[in-house]
C-alpha cells in the first residue's frame, strides 16, 4: 500500500508508519447517498477521515431566489426527502410569518399531525438502516411496511409520496378526507403493537447493543459547540427542541415528553429517536382527537388559492387565481427567520424579501450540513465499522447535505 | 480391492457430489424463501411453480455474465482463489456416514466414501485449507475492500478453528476414536452426545456459523462495510462459486453437527421397526438428511435475526469465550471420565 498522500506526513508523532488509504464513497452501500469519505486507516483503525461533500449540489437557495413563492416548496422537499413534508410545512410558515397571517387552529393542528407523521417516518427509515448496517435485515422489512402506510397518508391529502410538495402557503388545498382518516385510525391502532415488535427484535439485542453503547460518542460541549440540533444533541443530554422552545404551529397544546440521552453515543441516538416515534403517536392521537372545527385554510385570498367552483364563476377570483398561479403577486419588505423542528435537528429558514414577488435572499439551516462536520471527529479512533454504524445514526441525508 | 468396490465408491462418490450441489443450489432457493417468510414478503415465485427453477435461473445468468478480471489483478490467484474454496468444500464431504451398510446381491456396501481412522483430523485439515481460497481471492483482486475482507477472513477462520478442534476433543475423549463412522455407531437410539457433551456442540456449533460465514459471523463480506469483502471484484461464475462454496460449507457442516451430535443417521427405534436392513438403511439416510435441512434452516433463521459482530468483539468473543470454555471443557470431560474409571 502506498502511503496516503493527501494526508502527508503524521508530523504530531514523528513516526514514519505507513498507513492505508480507503475510499469509503461516494458510491458505497452504506453511504446512503453520495458523499465520499477518504480514511486513513491503521488496520481496521481509523486514524483520521477526511470528508468530501458537493457531489449533489444542486444550489436551492439560488434557485429559489428566481422564483415565486409557492414555487420554492417543491425544492424544500428534496433537502431531507425521508420527511420532505417537515420542510414544506416549514417554509409555508416562514412565508406566512413574513405576511403575518394568522392561521386557524384547525390547520395548525393539521400540519402537527402531518409533521409528526413525517418525523415517524424519518426515524423508522433512521433507526431500521442502522439495523440494516448492522446486519439485522428484518426489522428494516417489518418497519418500511408501516412507513408505506404513512406514505400512502400522504398520497390522500397532496397525491405525492416522497417529495410531497404538501399544503400551501395559507393552508391545505383540501381537508383532510374520509380515506385518510380511516387510514390514520388504522395506523394509530396496529402501528405501535408492530414498532414495539421491531423494538424488541433489535434494542436489546446484545450483539447490537454491542455494536452501538460506546460508538461515535460526542459530548454535551462538542455538540453545542457544532450547532448540533435535534435527536443528535438531545442524545448528548441536551433537552432543546424547538417544538417546546419556540412553540410554533400549536405545539403548545400538546403534552410530550422530549427523550434525552446521557452519553450520546450511537445507543442514545438510537433510542431517542425510538422514543421519540412514540412520543409523536401521543402527538398524533391528541391533536386527532382534538381537532378543531373550522377550515383546513387562512383567510388570505391573495396568497390562497380561490376555489375552483368561483374561478370558473367570477371574473375577481379568475383575476386572483391567475396571478398567484403567475406568482405575480407581491410580498411585503422584510426579514424573518423561522424554524421547526425537523427529523433530523432544527430546520431554519432565512428569508430576506425586498417586497417582490420573489426571496431577495433565502438560506435554509440544513442540520446534517452541520452534522457532517462533527463526523470526522466522532470516529477517529474507532473501527471502520463503527464509522459505518455512526454514519447510520447521525441520518446524514445526501440531499440536505450539500449547501 | 477389486473391480466392483472401485464401481461402488465411484458410484457414492458421483451421488454425494451430486447431492451437495444440489442442495447447495436449492439452499440458495431456500434461503430466500426462509427470508421472504421471516420478513413478510413473498421470495422467488416467477420461474417456475413457487419459483422453483430460481436455483437454475441463477446458474444460468451466471455463466452469461460479463467475466471481468481487474486489469492489476493477478490472473493466476484471481482464478485459483474461487476454484480452491469450492474444490475445499467440496471435500470435505468424503468421510461423512451417509447411512448404514447396503446390503445388495450379498456385498455389503456402506454408505460411505471412506471412513478414514483420522476422519476428524481430515476434516479439520481440509476446512483449514479452505480460507486459501478467499484469502487468495481477496488478496489477488488488489482491492482494499477485498484485502480487509480477506484479512478479517483469515484471522477470524484461525481464531474459530482453534476452537473448534478443542471442542472436539472432548468428545474424541468420550467416544474414543477419531472415525466418523464409528462415532455415529456408538449413538446408537438415543445415545446421542450432543446429551453427553452439550457444551461442546454449543461450541462447536457457533464456531461452524464463523468457519461458513454465516451472520452473526459474516464479517468478510459484510456489505455494509465493505461492499462484497473478498468478492468485491468477481463477477459471473466465479462469484458463483464463492457463494456456492458458503451453501456447500453450510450444507457439510450441518452434516457434521448432524453426525456428530445428532446420532447421524441413527433415530431411537430404529431396530424394533421389523423391516429390513436395506429399508432401514434408506430410512436412515432420509433421517440424517431431515437432520441436516433442520441445521441448515436454522442457519438461515440466524442470519435473518441477528446483526453481526465487529471485527475486534468476534476476535474477542473467539479467543477469551469459545477457547477457555472449550478448554474448561476438556477438564471437565477428563475429571468426569476419570471419576467413573474410578
Amino acid at each position: 500500500m502506498k502511503e496516503a498522500t493527501i494526508f502527508g506526513e503524521d508530523q504530531a508523532t514523528g513516526n514514519d508508519k505507513v498507513y492505508n488509504t480507503l475510499n469509503l464513497g461516494p458510491t458505497h452501500p452504506s453511504t446512503h447517498g453520495i458523499f465520499q469519505n477518504v480514511l486513513k486507516l491503521d488496520g481496521e483503525i481509523i486514524v483520521d477521515a477526511e470528508p468530501t461533500i458537493g457531489y449533489i449540489h444542486r444550489a436551492f437557495e439560488k434557485i429559489a431566489e428566481k422564483r415565486p413563492y409557492y414555487q420554492v416548496t417543491p425544492l424544500t422537499d428534496r433537502m431531507n426527502y425521508c420527511s420532505a413534508p417537515i420542510n414544506n410545512i416549514g417554509w409555508h410558515m416562514t412565508v406566512e410569518k413574513l405576511l403575518q397571517v394568522e392561521m386557524p387552529k384547525k390547520v395548525d393542528y393539521m400540519r402537527v399531525i402531518i409533521m409528526e407523521l413525517a418525523r415517524i417516518a424519518d426515524h423508522l427509515v433512521c433507526n431500521t438502516v442502522l439495523g440494516v448496517d448492522s446486519g439485522a435485515l428484518t426489522g428494516f422489512t417489518y418497519m418500511f411496511q408501516e412507513r408505506e402506510r404513512i406514505y400512502d397518508m400522504y398520497e390522500e391529502v397532496c397525491g405525492a409520496r416522497l417529495t410531497t410538495n404538501i399544503g400551501r402557503i395559507g393552508g391545505f388545498e383540501r381537508d383532510f378526507n374520509k380515506d385518510f382518516r380511516k387510514k390514520l385510525e388504522t395506523f394509530l391502532k396496529e402501528f405501535p403493537a408492530r414498532f414495539e415488535e421491531f423494538d424488541r427484535l433489535l434494542t436489546r439485542n446484545r450483539i447490537f447493543m454491542d455494536r452501538v453503547i460506546g460508538v461515535g460518542k460526542i459530548s454535551a460541549e462538542r455538540a453545542l459547540e457544532y450547532s448540533f440540533a435535534g435527536p443528535n444533541l438531545r442524545a448528548a443530554g441536551v433537552d432543546y427542541d424547538v417544538r417546546v422552545m419556540t412553540p410554533y404551529s400549536s405545539y403548545q397544546d400538546f403534552d410530550f415528553v422530549i427523550p434525552v440521552g446521557t452519553d450520546g453515543d450511537t445507543f442514545d441516538r438510537y433510542m431517542v429517536r425510538q422514543n421519540e416515534i412514540r412520543e409523536s403517536l401521543k402527538i398524533i392521537k391528541a391533536a386527532y382527537e382534538g381537532m378543531p372545527e373550522g377550515n383546513h385554510y387562512a383567510d388570505c385570498p391573495e396568497f390562497y388559492l380561490p376555489k375552483k367552483q368561483e374561478v370558473y364563476t367570477t371574473i375577481e377570483a379568475l383575476i386572483w387565481h391567475f396571478k398567484i398561479i403567475m406568482g405575480e403577486v407581491d410580498l411585503p419588505k422584510g426579514e424573518v427567520y423561522h424554524s421547526v423542528e425537523g427529523a433530523n435537528g432544527e430546520l431554519g429558514f432565512y428569508l430576506i424579501s425586498d417586497g417582490g414577488r420573489q426571496p431577495y435572499r433565502l438560506h435554509f439551516r440544513r442540520p446534517c450540513f452541520i452534522y457532517y462536520q462533527a463526523y470526522p471527529e466522532l470516529i477517529r479512533g474507532q473501527m471502520l465499522s463503527d464509522a459505518i454504524m455512526t454514519m447510520s445514526s447521525m441520518n446524514v441525508i445526501a440531499g440536505e447535505l450539500d449547501a | 480391492m477389486d473391480f466392483l468396490y472401485l464401481i461402488d465408491k465411484s458410484v457414492i462418490v458421483v451421488v454425494i457430489f451430486l447431492i451437495s450441489l444440489l442442495i447447495a443450489m436449492y439452499s440458495t432457493y431456500a434461503e430466500r424463501k426462509v427470508a421472504a417468510f421471516m420478513q413478510d414478503r413473498v421470495g422467488p415465485n416467477r420461474a417456475g411453480p413457487f419459483g422453483i427453477l430460481q436455483p437454475l435461473a441463477d446458474g444460468g445468468k451466471f455463466f452469461f455474465k460479463e467475466e471481468i478480471i481487474p486489469s492489476a489483478a493477478n490472473k493466476f490467484l484471481f482464478i485459483l482463489g474461487p476454484g480452491l474454496a469450492m474444490f475445499t468444500s467440496l471435500m470435505t464431504s468424503v468421510v461423512i456416514p451417509w447411512g448404514g451398510t447396503l446390503n445388495i446381491a450379498g456385498r455389503d456396501i456402506p454408505l460411505q466414501v471412506a471412513d478414514l481412522n483420522i476422519g476428524v483430523l481430515y476434516v479439520f485439515g481440509v476446512v483449514s485449507l479452505g480460507v486459501y481460497g478467499i484469502m487468495i481471492g481477496g488478496w489477488a483482486s488488489n482491492n482494499k475492500y477485498g484485502l480487509l475482507g480477506a484479512i478479517r477472513a483469515s484471522s477470524q477462520m484461525i481464531s474459530y478453528e482453534l476452537g473448534m478442534g478443542l471442542s472436539l476433543i472432548s468428545l474424541v475423549m468420550v467416544s474414543g476414536t477419531l472415525s466418523l463412522g464409528e462415532i455415529v455407531e456408538q449413538q446408537q437410539g438415543f445415545n446421542w452426545y450432543v446429551f453427553k457433551q452439550p457444551l461442546a456442540f454449543f461450541i462447536f456449533m457457533v464456531c461452524a456459523f464463523a468457519e461458513c460465514n454465516r451472520t452473526p459471523f459474516d464479517l468478510p463480506e459484510c456489505e455494509a462495510e465493505l461492499v462484497g469483502g473478498y468478492h468485491t471484484e468477481y463477477s459471473s461464475m466465479k462469484l458463483g462459486f464463492y457463494m456456492f462454496a458458503e451453501y456447500v460449507n453450510m450444507f457439510v457442516s450441518s452434516a457434521f453437527m448432524a453426525s456428530l451430535f445428532f446420532g447421524g443417521y441413527q433415530f431411537p427405534f430404529i431396530d424394533s421397526l421389523g423391516l429390513s436392513q436395506n429399508v432401514t438403511v434408506l430410512l436412515g439416510t432420509l433421517i440424517f438428511f431431515l437432520k441436516i435441512f433442520a441445521f441448515i434452516f436454522f442457519f438461515m433463521w440466524v442470519r435473518w435475526t441477528l446483526p453481526r459482530f465487529r471485527y475486534d468483539q468476534l476476535m474477542r468473543l473467539g479467543w477469551q469465550v469459545m477457547l477457555p470454555l472449550a478448554l474448561l471443557n476438556i477438564f471437565l470431560t477428563g475429571g468426569v471420565l476419570l471419576w467413573i474409571d474410578n
